[in-house]
């Protein structure tokens, strides 16, 4: 049955919330209809029927048994409600044995993903389908939230503590992560991809170093592989190729530009300007945008910094 | 009814209101004269954080930035949400409504400490005026607070964060009061079980008042603290726990909710009764399930936190105890509905307006068991899903009361009438607008969009502009009530010292009451409710 | 604190509903300091270690001392407040008087007992521990100072005659403040200086 009453959902478990959110409405549902049903039945038939008089009204105070029963059914639909919430609940928790570990850490406002095997990378999960998975979940700064809603869970990410989540994912596809804990100016910007691939794709995707397809081989040209990169890094969270500017400066037109800094230098926006705010972006920081961008020293390989500048360049 | 007609004032024009100039009210020591001044600030606050929300809805139209930056759009929803809940909804009706209403229901000529009273008063509008100097550098953290951004954010926390202590103590101290005049201030002859059911609920919701409120004044001055001396409570960095912050914050923050809730239930229960020329069904359930509420409201902060990696058994337990407390609400519903059965009933706006608030509750109401329930708590939690279900309890439930309450004591304060035609407009616009604004959150919420999200996937964008459309109906709603108001103090038709044929103790008093309430202290013989003609 | 007034016609009213507003109101005291408490308890369980050690470097024979002063000064108001009821205001002022003096005794150790923990590059900042013995014992610190103005107060409207064996509602309600001021350091004492 859980299957029949998914709404796309992306894995077993989820199917049993949906489940559970089902037999609520439907409670909910026909205490809806039973009770606005009778506010509007009773309020259009007793309503005053002459303009000057009172209809003739009963000195009803109350009725003992009907008052009881509406006390004693409503704790046991609670109760019943509570027990299927928990018990779906306690099931989620509980991570099944054998599960690939992922550690994830959020930080404003990027999640920075870390693969057992040593591997990294930003804003995107990848996982083989079939296999549980679970997320262990920490924050750098402030608090952060991780939501699945395909998956219908979400944990919330609390600096100095792990928490986790597992997922079971059933098919492949790619999955929204949303940061649900309000963490700052770029919030709703901080957005990731949990993206479920066929095992046998994901054997293939590692063995490749964590590359898809001819992404990353030696003929995929540099400006759009730095364009692949700037969109999986996260950059553009906080930096606006055109239109309105996000938290951080825009990036076109930036190449060649005269940037003013803080402290009243200023400086010509050239290949080194660029790669160095990458991995060192606390060191010339541009007048009013106060620096709260990562470095990307540890999580973006020089060759990966070299591909992405290339693109920059071209946002003319 | 006996007694009624006997003692019954007519009104010789302005009661109360006689005196002139800013000194009568600066200093004023009667409870009507403060539950005016508090019902005036309030109404500001609300038609301000009103203003913030429909700013709010506006930048949702696109699910790009588009007229606001994303920073502007949080520090929106921080003041929309702080204005609305410490500058509105809590002391509207306890401190607006309580405070004109409490000595009048019980016969009472003032509360028990008028001078505390006035303090409170300027107590509470020294809070709002370091509120808004905290403008300066305007927060953006959202109305939880929550550690550690709150702790490292830019905005005048500190500053804010003495302003909402000092808001607290008005809070504290409008309780105590309170608490104090229904326990010794009642009238010859008012037993605690003929007392009108809106004193019930503020008796209830004081009790929260006094004990909830220091808690949240401590997590304030923590939090201040924190940021002056590096006290490290809730920083993580120090050994600190910025959950403890949550629970802290919960412990006053979830209690608080009844704070707003349980009064507006007071007036429903008034108004419903004597629209419906009906006795109140079930009074002893209505009265002890607020006190149960108030209680019981105690032990479920927990709810707020499922997510934040409490242990399992933990959240069983809040979860658990949230279902319970759940029970005393339903049963009034039942027994308001249950009123109206066989009643002779008319519809004039505070019915109306009560109505509303039984319609939208219960969609408040239904919508808290899939909150309730872990497992789609933990799917739900933090998405418009939340958004939606606090504003049909808080705006449909609470607002709706309130100006149920508005409605039908305008007379009483005021000493005119409304216009109803008027009223009723305004009336169907806000339920409308409501409806369409925040019903459209629930889909939102199902559908995946977390809350406090000034851009968003573009997959949300329908909902969003249906619901900012609704927004601006609700608007025009309000906005003629308002106008219905300002011309009814101006020119409405005089009202009679009971235009509702009520019994309870207020309508005895004349529209506008004189300064003393009573002529002199009357002898109570029966309960309120004791509408119904059997023999016709 | 509440200001009984006679501005009920029943002065038996009155002094109840005076009674009635000072126990809520320590009601509503007990959370503000429970808030804390509860703090304390909870890094207590977390680090034990931590308040171990770091509750060695408070002085134990400066808060012993304050413990007997704040003890002292309770015993003062208990007789003021005896001395009103048998209608000796200016025993009641004497002894109200007393208090305060204690009072300021007690805040002078605590400035003494502050200066050097600063001078030892203690700060709020410190540690948990720190942290939580400068937010308790300052919280209480303002609240022996507020008690001190409350005091003075009744003693004005002593000097002014307003006192009397049948009416002295404001000596006995602030006599309960205070009571709940000493209290509070009767849990701080040990919890803050002794507990290791």
């Amino acid at each position: 049955m859980d299957n029949v009453l998914a709404f796309g959902a992306a894995s077993g478990q989820a199917g049993r919330v949906d489940a559970l959110f089902v037999m609520i409405a439907v409670i909910g549902g026909f205490f809806f209809f039973l009770t606005q049903g009778l506010l509007i039945y009773f309020a259009v038939k007793y309503r005053r029927r002459l303009p000057d008089r009172d209809n003739e009204t009963p000195a009803i105070t109350g009725n003992p048994l009907l008052e009881f029963l509406w006390i004693l059914i409503p704790s046991i639909v609670v109760v019943v409600i509570f027990y299927y919430g928990w018990r779906v609940y306690t099931d989620q928790r509980i991570p099944a044995a054998g599960a690939t570990e992922v550690h994830v850490t959020a930080r404003q406002w990027m999640y920075e993903i870390r693969y057992p095997d040593g591997r990294t990378a930003i804003n995107e999960i990848r996982v083989p389908a079939g296999k549980p998975v679970k997320f262990l979940l920490s924050a750098a700064d402030v608090l952060h939230g991780f939501y699945l809603p395909d998956f219908r869970v979400k944990m919330d990410m609390i600096p100095g503590r792990v928490t986790t989540l597992w997922v079971q994912p059933d098919r492949p596809g790619s999955y929204q992560i949303f940061c649900t804990v309000y963490c700052g100016t770029g919030h709703s910007n901080m957005l990731a991809k949990l993206i479920v691939m066929s095992p046998h794709e994901y054997e293939e995707w590692v063995e490749h170093g964590g590359r898809e397809g001819d992404e990353g081989g030696e003929h995929e040209p540099l400006v759009v592989r730095g364009e692949r990169i700037l969109s999986n890094a996260g950059c553009l969270n906080c930096h606006a190729v055109e239109g309105k500017e996000k938290i951080g400066p825009n990036l076109r037109g930036l190449h060649g530009s005269k940037v003013p800094l803080e402290g009243g230098k200023s400086v010509t926006a050239d290949e080194e300007y660029l790669r160095e705010s990458i991995v060192d972006p606390g060191e010339k920081v541009v007048k009013g945008y106060p620096n709260v961008m990562p470095t990307y020293k540890a999580s973006m390989p020089p060759d990966d910094v070299r591909a992405v500048v290339e693109y920059l360049k071209t946002l003319k | 009814m006996e007694g009624v007609g006997r003692m019954e004032a007519e009104g010789n024009g302005r009661g109360y209101l006689s005196e002139r100039g800013w000194k009568s009210w600066a200093f004023t020591l009667d409870h009507k004269r403060i539950g005016a001044m508090y019902l005036w600030t309030t109404t500001v606050f609300f038609l301000i954080g009103g203003v913030f929300a429909l700013l709010l809805r506006l930048e949702l139209l696109s699910p790009q930035a588009r007229y606001f930056s994303n920073h502007t759009y949080n520090v929106f929803f921080t003041l929309h949400g702080a204005m609305m809940i410490f500058l509105f909804i809590i002391p509207a009706i306890p401190s607006g409504l309580g405070n004109f209403f409490i000595p009048l229901h019980i016969g009472a000529r003032d509360v028990a400490f008028p001078r505390l009273n006035l303090a409170s008063y300027w107590v509470f509008a020294a809070g709002f005026l370091v509120i808004i100097g905290s403008l300066v550098a305007p927060m953006d953290t959202g109305w939880t607070f929550y550690t550690p951004y709150s702790a490292k954010s830019a905005a005048a926390v500190t500053t804010l964060s003495l302003g909402i202590f000092l808001i607290g103590m008005s809070s504290i101290l409008t309780g105590l009061n309170f608490i104090v005049t229904i326990h010794k201030l009642r009238a010859p002859g008012m037993t605690w079980h003929r007392l009108p059911l809106f004193i019930w609920g503020m008796y209830s919701t004081s009790i929260i008042q006094v004990i909830a409120t220091p808690v949240v004044g401590v997590t304030f001055l923590l939090l201040a603290a924190e940021r002056i001396f590096g006290v490290g409570f809730f920083d993580p960095t120090k050994g600190g726990d910025p959950v403890l912050f949550q629970h802290f914050f919960w412990f006053y923050s979830h209690p608080v909710v009844y704070v707003m809730i349980l009064p507006a239930m007071g007036i429903v229960s008034e108004v419903i009764p004597v629209f419906s020329r009906k006795p109140i069904f079930g009074y002893k359930a209505i009265a002890y399930s607020s006190v149960a509420i108030a209680l019981g409201g105690f032990l479920v902060w927990g709810h707020h936190m499922f997510t934040s990696g409490m242990s399992p058994l933990a959240n069983a337990i809040f979860s658990l105890m949230t279902f319970f407390v759940a029970v005393p609400t339903a049963v009034k519903v039942f027994n308001w509905t249950a009123t109206l059965y066989r009643g002779s009933i008319t519809f004039e706006a505070p019915m109306l307006y009560a109505l509303t608030f039984i319609f939208l509750f219960i969609v408040g109401g239904l919508t808290g068991p899939f909150l309730g329930a872990l497992a789609t708590n933990v799917q739900l939690h933090d998405t418009y899903f939340v958004v939606a279900h606090f504003h049909y309890t808080m705006m449909g439930g609470t607002v709706m009361g309130f100006l149920a309450g508005l409605h039908y004591w305008f007379p009483k304060m005021t000493g005119r009438m409304l216009n109803e035609k008027v009223a009723r407009v305004a009336w169907a616009l806000i339920f409308v607008g409501f409806n369409v604004t925040f019903f459209t959150m629930f889909i939102l919420g199902v559908r995946g969009m977390p809350r406090r999200y000034a851009e968003y996937l573009p997959k949300f964008h329908t909902e969003n502009v249906i619901s900012t459309i609704g927004s601006a109906v609700l608007a025009a709603g309000i906005l003629v009530m308002c106008w219905n108001f300002l011309q009814g103090l101006r020119k409405g038709a005089p009202a009679p010292a009971n235009p509702w044929r009520a019994l309870s103790l207020e309508w005895r008093a004349a529209s506008p009451p004189e300064t003393e309430n009573f002529p002199e202290i009357p002898l109570v013989t029966e309960w309120p409710y004791g509408y119904g003609t059997p023999k016709g | 604190m509440s200001d009984p007034s006679g501005e009920h016609g029943d002065p038996a009213v009155a002094f109840e509903s005076a009674k009635l507003g000072v126990w809520t109101f320590l009601a509503t005291e007990v959370l503000l300091f429970g808030a804390l408490f509860t703090a304390y308890t909870v890094f207590r369980i977390r680090y034990p270690e931590m308040f171990r050690v770091e509750h060695a470097k408070l002085d134990r024979v400066l808060g012993a001392a304050n413990t007997v002063v704040l003890i002292t000064s309770s015993l003062m108001v208990v007789l003021g407040v005896d001395a009103i009821k048998r209608g000796k205001a200016r025993l009641l002022e004497a002894y109200f008087g007393a208090t305060i003096l204690l009072a300021g005794v007690f805040l002078c150790v605590k400035y003494a007992e502050y200066a050097a923990k600063f001078h030892h590059g203690i700060y709020p900042r410190t540690n948990l521990f720190f942290s939580i013995y400068f937010m308790l014992t300052g919280l209480h610190g303002i609240h022996v100072l507020l008690g001190m103005g409350v005091l003075s107060y009744v003693i004005i409207l002593s000097r002014r005659g307003r006192l009397s064996a049948s009416y002295y509602t404001p000596a006995e309600m602030s006599g309960l403040y205070w009571h709940f001021v000493d209290l509070v350091w009767i849990y701080l004492f040990p919890l803050l200086y002794l507990v290791g």
